[in-house]
């Protein structure tokens, strides 16, 4: 039972976990994208349609990272080039967002999806519990482990991750450096908008494999939470994740055993949960600023 | 700005020589509101599907315009309103929550007939329409009774409203009926519609050693997962077969097209009264999908239970039957009345929840 | 070939006229082609987006009762994005102000006193206020992110008055359905005209409108705002306190969105039940930055803004254009709203030969 309950937790988290990790890098580049439902749901409904069209769900997976990243261009077009503000276009991306999808998808309710099914790893796959957990998954959850170990990598070892930090902390000092600011930018949104289409494609492939309209249901939202609650730190989004993940699916479990707390409060706890380590974790004021990107937000436009 | 506005596209208007609303006027106009998408793929499709239905049925006499995702609360007097300027003769509104803007607007427009759905509140315009869901329930417990290994189901409620709480009690007094010792684990998932936390619930119940699936909920979520581990379910709302082709047993499909057809028909005829309406299987306002994937004396006996519904022979909720806490409710051979299954608010024996209060 | 901008010297008056009306061309041109391409006539459905929800008396009030609360809680929210408080969370706020503005009239429903109306719209705004103050009281002590906190009390509020109203408040005549009793008429917000449905909440939203743009251009705690919002060190010369700031933006902005939600509950809907807000909360935010964080420029946004709600609703009636299609025409207006208004702090350059790196700075 117990490898089923996490079984169950996992899949909840991946999605999370992935547009989160994508955010993650887009903010640490100094852009605010608030637009991750909107570009998660378009992630999801063109991965759903490839993959009725295809029969292929890897096709899928594709066109979802691709609705995604393409979609997150339009922000970028607007915040970068056009410098709008971050806050009312992410805001104004989700909208779209939710219309478009939902116009896009009319035809696809009602059809069964097709499922991504899991590829088995060899040996590590009959290692007990672990094994099922971990090496019996399908290629979005291998993906996730992929991200989170690659960006901390990418952020913290490699000499582009250091320019994105750069970036981040004082656009105008590394744009003084000869970092073009505006083009690492770009693709750190677009980057971000590929991982929120991959995390849209597990919704409507993994998930729960058929489409509906708004099937996001506030997702993008909870990644974006948790993107400030790791305080901007790759592995902490993974930890992050499969809390909130665990609290979620163990709210439900205490209701299957009927332990008669309103069903209110306990759907409450995962957000309650958020806020009590967000204050734990930023209580030392110190650890909290050296990771916060200080341009986060603020629009950049060389001079001249 | 705004007089800007108003200034271009008045020339707009102009110069695309607009021709808006008075077409066709000798067409009766039925009008729907709904808390949904048109094709949410639940509450809100199965109405659609009826008013496609209706006009169908009466082809070139009526007009049935609707307005969708329409928020309860201020927007739905205004929708409703909106629907009432322009010339609707009927208007079905179609969630509990536009109760109180239907009987407000109801006030002002006293030429317009209006139908709230699942409401209680009623006037000279005004009627409210149901469906006994709950005798769909009683066979799906019975069902479940005869199909279950362990003897517990998973039921994924939505919210604590009567109207839940009546089908779980339904649902165990079928169950009971077949096996005295069925229990029901119920797990509220606070939505009417997030496949995502559906399924969650779903794995929750399975995880909790439940053998087969009940829900009160929109999606097809609970039905492909429950496909997944490999148990029975039940569908909810529409036929949901094709997610579930070796899990569905049967489903309580809403055929509201035969209740809207019925009541504008009356319409029509002149003789359109307001009632309060409570309409059952022998009315077929909600239909049972066909019973599938289960051996042929259950079904036999589903058939059988419908029928003897159909007839009156048999009312779910037939004493005796004792409350959760042990107290009596109904008396041997005594029937509820309507008003206290409308206002329902606990449970009967055998549920392993507590009612959220 | 690119893009290029560059800063100008001064806000462009003239841009700043023309860039709405820019932005509303480029609206209508690109939403007629998007719903020629749906088969419908593009005129038709322009017009009943703009024009038929402004052509019938009852169709502006409505319009009045759907831009109220979008005025009062972006002007709230103007205050604290001006300051650098980035308050996400007035959706939860509105919610808990409907709660406590509630209190009086669901618990005591037999009381009948000219007091209820102003007692109620009073703790609705403390209810507010004291709500936006846990962000605010976690920033200032343990420098908490306020976007997070303030977006995970939204969830918190609305699940605390779905249990509410399920639960302790629910009508006990109600057939057990989630809603209050109705307020007694004493505890409804009258009224303005006699025309239409449209009550107080409107005068509210203008009055506090112009009360705060009065605040910014001739007060010197609008100058303390607009300072710390630049630079906080800044600020700290001048002698303002930054952690005052966030006091004082935060509980503003949440009284604003509480006055909101009981003024909602009050005058629109006349009880408490699960779903009092379709999203005004970060609809306010979008209404906030389309009038540029200006009291004056959000009273306009929030009335455009809730005319195309209406006319979303008006073409899904007149010519069967669907809810979808509606949001996205919103979304497209604004996209071309917020790009074109880079033109009033920006002059657009085409680069014919890029310029090599960037180094020179």
């Amino acid at each position: 039972m117990l490898e089923a309950i996490l079984l169950t937790v996992i899949t909840a988290a991946t999605p999370l976990v992935i547009a989160a990790l994508g955010e993650l890098v887009t903010e640490r580049a100094g852009v605010l994208n608030l637009g991750v439902e909107g570009m998660m749901i378009m992630g999801a409904v063109m991965a759903f349609g490839a993959t009725q069209v295809t029969g292929s769900p890897y096709v899928g997976i594709l066109a979802g990272i691709a609705a995604g990243a393409v979609f997150s261009l339009l922000f970028g077009i607007l915040t970068l080039t056009l410098v709008a503000n971050q806050v009312a276009t992410g805001l104004a991306l989700t909208i779209l967002g939710l219309g478009l999808s939902g116009q896009i998808g009319e035809s696809f309710v009602g059809q069964p999806g097709i499922k991504l099914q899991p590829l088995p790893i060899p040996f590590l796959s009959d290692i007990p519990l672990l094994g099922p957990l971990l090496f019996r998954q399908d290629l979005i959850f291998y993906l996730s482990v992929v991200l989170v170990v690659g960006i901390h990598w990418f952020l913290f070892r490699s000499r582009t991750g250091l320019k994105v930090r750069a970036i981040g902390d004082n656009h105008a000092s590394a744009h003084a450096l000869g970092i073009n600011v505006i083009r690492a930018r770009y693709f750190a949104v677009m980057f971000g908008g590929a991982c929120a289409g991959l995390a849209g494609a597990q919704l409507s492939l993994v998930y729960t494999p058929q489409w509906v309209e708004n099937m996001t249901a506030g997702r993008g939202w909870i990644a974006l939470a948790l993107v400030v609650f790791a305080s901007w730190r790759p592995l902490r989004v993974l930890a992050g994740g499969y809390l909130f993940g665990a609290v979620t699916i163990g709210q439900l479990h205490a209701q299957a055993l009927g332990i008669g707390i309103p069903s209110q409060f306990l759907s409450a706890l995962p957000y309650v949960a958020t806020i009590v380590v967000l204050i734990i974790i930023s209580h030392n004021r110190r650890t909290t600023l050296i990771n916060t990107p200080a341009s986060l937000g603020k629009p950049f436009v060389p001079e001249r | 700005m705004k007089k800007l506005i108003i200034a271009l596209a008045a020339t707009a208007a102009v110069l695309g020589g607009v021709s808006t609303g008075a077409q066709a006027q000798d067409k009766t106009k039925v009008c729907f509101i709904y808390v949904g998408s048109q094709t949410d793929g639940g509450w809100t499709q199965a109405h659609d599907i009826g008013r496609q239905q209706l006009q169908e049925h009466f082809g070139d006499k009526i007009e049935t315009p609707f307005l969708e995702n329409v928020p309860e609360g201020p927007d739905a007097e205004r929708a409703i309103e909106r629907m009432a300027r322009s010339g609707c003769a009927l208007v079905y509104t179609t969630s509990f929550g536009f109760m109180d803007a239907t009987i407000k607007v109801a006030q002002k427009f006293p030429d317009v007939k209006f139908e709230h759905a699942t409401g209680f509140k009623a006037a000279e315009n005004v009627a409210t329409y149901n469906a006994r869901f709950y005798e769909g329930r009683y066979i799906q417990g019975q069902i479940a009774a005869k199909m279950s290994k362990k003897g517990v189901a998973g039921y994924i409620a939505s919210f604590p409203i009567p109207e839940v709480v009546m089908g779980i009690n339904a649902f165990i007094l079928g169950a009971q009926s077949v096996n005295p010792e069925f229990k029901l684990k119920v797990v509220w998932a606070n939505t009417w519609f997030d496949p995502g936390k559906e399924a969650d619930a779903a794995k929750a119940l399975i995880d909790q050693g439940v053998d087969i699936l009940t829900q009160h909920t929109d999606t097809t979520a609970p039905m492909q997962v429950a496909a997944e581990r490999g148990i029975f379910a039940f569908g909810q709302a529409s036929d949901m077969i094709a997610a579930g082709p070796k899990t569905q047993l049967t489903a309580i499909v809403d055929t509201w097209g035969n209740y809207y057809i019925k009541r504008t028909q009356a319409l029509l005829d002149g003789n359109w009264k307001s009632e309060q309406i409570w309409d059952g299987l022998k009315d077929g306002i909600l239909t049972m999908a066909p019973y599938t994937n289960m051996p042929d004396d259950v079904k036999a006996m589903a058939e059988e239970t419908e029928a003897k519904i159909k007839s009156g022979e048999l009312h779910p909720f037939t004493g005796p039957v004792k409350k959760q806490d042990g107290s009596d409710w109904l008396a041997e051979g005594e029937k509820a009345e309507d008003g206290v299954l409308l206002g329902m608010n606990f449970y009967v024996a055998g549920v392993d929840d507590k009612l959220p209060q | 070939m690119r893009i290029e901008l560059q800063r100008r010297s001064e806000v462009s008056r003239l841009f700043s006229l023309v860039s709405p009306l820019l932005a509303l061309v480029l609206t209508l041109f690109f939403g007629g082609i998007m719903f020629w391409t749906l088969g419908k006539n593009p005129f038709d459905a322009l017009y009943s987006f703009f024009i038929e929800p402004l052509l019938e008396v009852w169709s502006l009030h409505e319009l009045a009762i759907k831009a109220a609360p979008l005025i009062l809680i972006g002007v709230g929210l103007s205050i604290c994005y001006r300051s650098n408080n980035w308050n996400i969370g007035a959706e939860g706020q509105f919610t808990i102000g409907a709660i406590t503005g509630s209190i009086l009239p669901v618990l005591y429903p037999e009381w009948h006193s000219p007091m209820i109306l102003p007692l109620m719209l009073v703790m609705g705004m403390i209810g507010g206020a004291l709500y936006a103050g846990i962000p605010a009281l976690l920033k200032t002590r343990f420098n908490t992110n306020e976007i997070l906190t303030s977006l995970m009390l939204v969830y918190i509020a609305q699940l605390y008055l779905d249990w509410l109203v399920r639960g302790p408040w629910r009508d006990p005549q109600g057939y057990n359905f989630p809603q209050t009793k109705a307020f007694v008429p004493e505890a409804v917000l009258p009224e303005v005209l006699d025309s239409g449905r449209a009550h107080l909440a409107i005068v509210f939203a203008i009055v506090v409108a112009v009360a705060i743009w009065f605040m910014m251009r001739f007060m010197l705690k609008g100058f303390e705002v607009t300072v710390l919002g630049q630079s906080e060190r800044a600020g700290r010369f001048a002698g303002f306190s930054a952690r005052r700031m966030v006091w004082f933006s935060m509980l503003l902005s949440g009284a604003l969105a509480g006055l909101a939600g009981i003024s909602e509950v009050s005058g629109s809907i006349g009880h408490v039940q699960p779903s009092i807000s379709p999203g005004y909360g970060f609809t306010a935010i979008i209404v906030a930055f389309l009038g540029r964080l200006n009291p004056l420029g959000i009273i306009a946004s929030g009335f455009v803004l809730a005319l195309t709600y209406l006319g979303g609703e008006a073409a899904q009636l007149s010519i069967g254009i669907s809810d979808k299609v509606s949001r996205v025409f919103q979304g497209l207006l604004l996209f071309f709203v917020l790009s074109c208004d880079t033109l009033i702090h920006y002059r657009l350059r085409l680069v014919r030969h890029p310029a090599p790196g960037g180094a020179h700075a």
